[in-house]
């Protein structure tokens, strides 16, 4: 499903399956981008901050539009404790393999792979911190 | 063959990309067939300027011919300059018969009266254009031929569409012999300019694809807001709004091409607005402000910025009453009364 925002419009609500897995995209080229995330974050239930949330941050081919600092992206990643993912989406090898990741994210957190679950990207998250 | 006649036609040939020379040559009719099948235009165009201009003198080209070859330069380099936009008022209503002779005669005469060494060359074209050159000289010295200034006039509208020549005393004199000419009373300068002569003529003679209203305000092809075939695995969340972007894009902008602009200018002179716990400018006076909006095709980029997510639709009606106003300048001031709101003067 795609949304530009949170929250979702609820006249969709009775159309709308289990959210398994939350992708905030990010275009580094765009503050508004970045603005619109974090206001989008307040919506989220804060189970979603269990493994179920990532970051997908777009347009890092292209160091002279930047108008994010990294900084914040990577410090938003450390807040709600949810992996950061970094894509460029207009080189065709980088869009299918991070479409693969995310779709290797998704089906761990819809529990469809045995002996692991959303959790253990927290513990992952929470590993890094320790060093 | 004049020297300086020489110089600007050599000069002028140099100016066309070596693949058109040949055509532009044939639409000047100045030289035979028999001579352009002698040319190679296969050389460098330095040479190929200079046979040119050995035909010429065979013929013995004058300035008048030469300015005729400027005219059709232009014509088809038209995007290259400039143009601003003049109307012009007649007092009565008579609609009198338009003899372009009669025209002709009388501009050349209230531009010479005034100013002795002008060259004055006219050219028409099939879409009714007159397309006038003015070269300007002083009394004392001979008329500059690399800085004429261009008309185009269409004899059915009060519309005239200059490229003033950066001599700017001239431009006085050729808007007074512009009305002497075609009978009208008055001209007066639109705020209207681009570089792209056709759009300015879609705005004004309305060309452009406007939004009517139709019996079934319902367009016909209501899902069509995503062109491309999408998979429909993908659910679009935000789709109800998406498709009321669209519609009001189309209701404001209309589904055609969009007239070239280049550039929106709006003069503010507005009071500043801030917390007043802020303390800024205290003084009672308008806060001078230029907002300048640039784009390679000004109108085409407005239309795609609600649907792109980088403006709330509507949009401002200062940005899109651009084509139906006909003006891309714009002076703000504060209106007196009633309503808060800015007041954009006529």
């Amino acid at each position: 499903h795609l949304a530009t925002s949170l929250p979702l419009p609820s006249e969709r609500d009775h159309l709308r399956p289990r959210i398994d897995l939350i992708v905030f995209m990010i275009d580094l080229k765009s503050k508004y981008s970045l603005k619109n995330v974090e206001t989008s974050l307040a919506y989220v239930d804060a189970s979603f901050f269990l493994g179920k949330v990532c970051f997908l941050v777009t347009g890092v081919g292209r160091v002279n539009a930047c108008s994010i600092e990294m900084n914040a992206v990577c410090k938003l990643g450390e807040t709600y404790c949810s992996p950061v993912l970094f894509c460029e989406l207009e080189l065709e090898g980088i869009r299918a393999t991070t479409a693969q990741r995310l779709v290797r994210i998704l089906r761990i957190c819809a529990g469809h792979i045995p002996g692991v679950s959303a959790l253990s990207f927290v513990s992952m998250m929470r590993k890094s911190d320790a060093d | 063959m004049d020297e300086t006649v020489a110089e600007y036609i050599r000069r002028t040939v140099l100016k066309i990309p070596r693949d058109e020379i040949k055509m532009m040559l044939q639409k000047w009719g100045f030289l035979s067939e028999a001579q352009l099948q002698t040319l190679n235009f296969h050389q460098i165009k330095d040479n190929i300027s200079q046979e040119v201009v050995q035909l010429c003198e065979e013929n013995s080209a004058d300035i008048k011919q030469a300015a005729v070859l400027d005219i059709i330069y232009n014509h088809i380099y038209q995007n290259k300059r400039m143009w601003s936009v003049y109307q012009m008022k007649k007092s009565g209503e008579e609609l009198e018969y338009f003899d372009i002779t009669d025209f002709k005669k009388k501009f050349k005469r209230r531009l010479r009266s005034a100013l002795k060494n002008v060259t004055i060359t006219f050219k028409e074209y099939e879409d009714n254009a007159i397309w006038i050159r003015v070269a300007w000289g002083t009394p004392h010295k001979k008329p500059n031929q690399y800085k004429p200034s261009y008309v185009v006039y269409h004899s059915q509208t009060p519309y005239v569409f200059i490229s003033s020549s950066v001599l700017k005393s001239t431009l006085p004199l050729l808007c007074q012999a512009l009305i002497v000419a075609s009978n009208y009373h008055d001209i007066r300068e639109m705020e209207l300019r681009s570089h792209s002569l056709n759009s300015l003529k879609d705005i004004v003679f309305k060309r452009y694809s406007q939004n009517f209203q139709t019996c079934t305000p319902k367009p016909l092809q209501a899902g069509n807001v995503e062109p491309e075939n999408e998979d429909i695995r993908i659910v679009d969340e935000n789709r109800s709004e998406k498709e009321r972007i669209h519609r009001l894009n189309q209701e404001v902008f209309g589904s055609g091409p969009q007239p070239k602009l280049e550039f929106a200018q709006y003069r503010l002179e507005t009071m500043f607005k801030s917390d007043p716990k802020m303390d800024v400018l205290d003084k009672k006076e308008p806060f001078r402000c230029l907002v300048k909006f640039s784009s390679p095709h000004l109108l085409e980029s407005l239309k795609s910025l609600a649907p792109a997510g980088m403006a709330d639709a509507p949009l401002s009606p200062l940005l899109t009453c651009i084509p139906h106003k006909a003006r891309n300048y714009f002076k703000i001031r504060e209106k007196k009364g009633l309503y808060p709101q800015s007041f954009v003067s006529p």
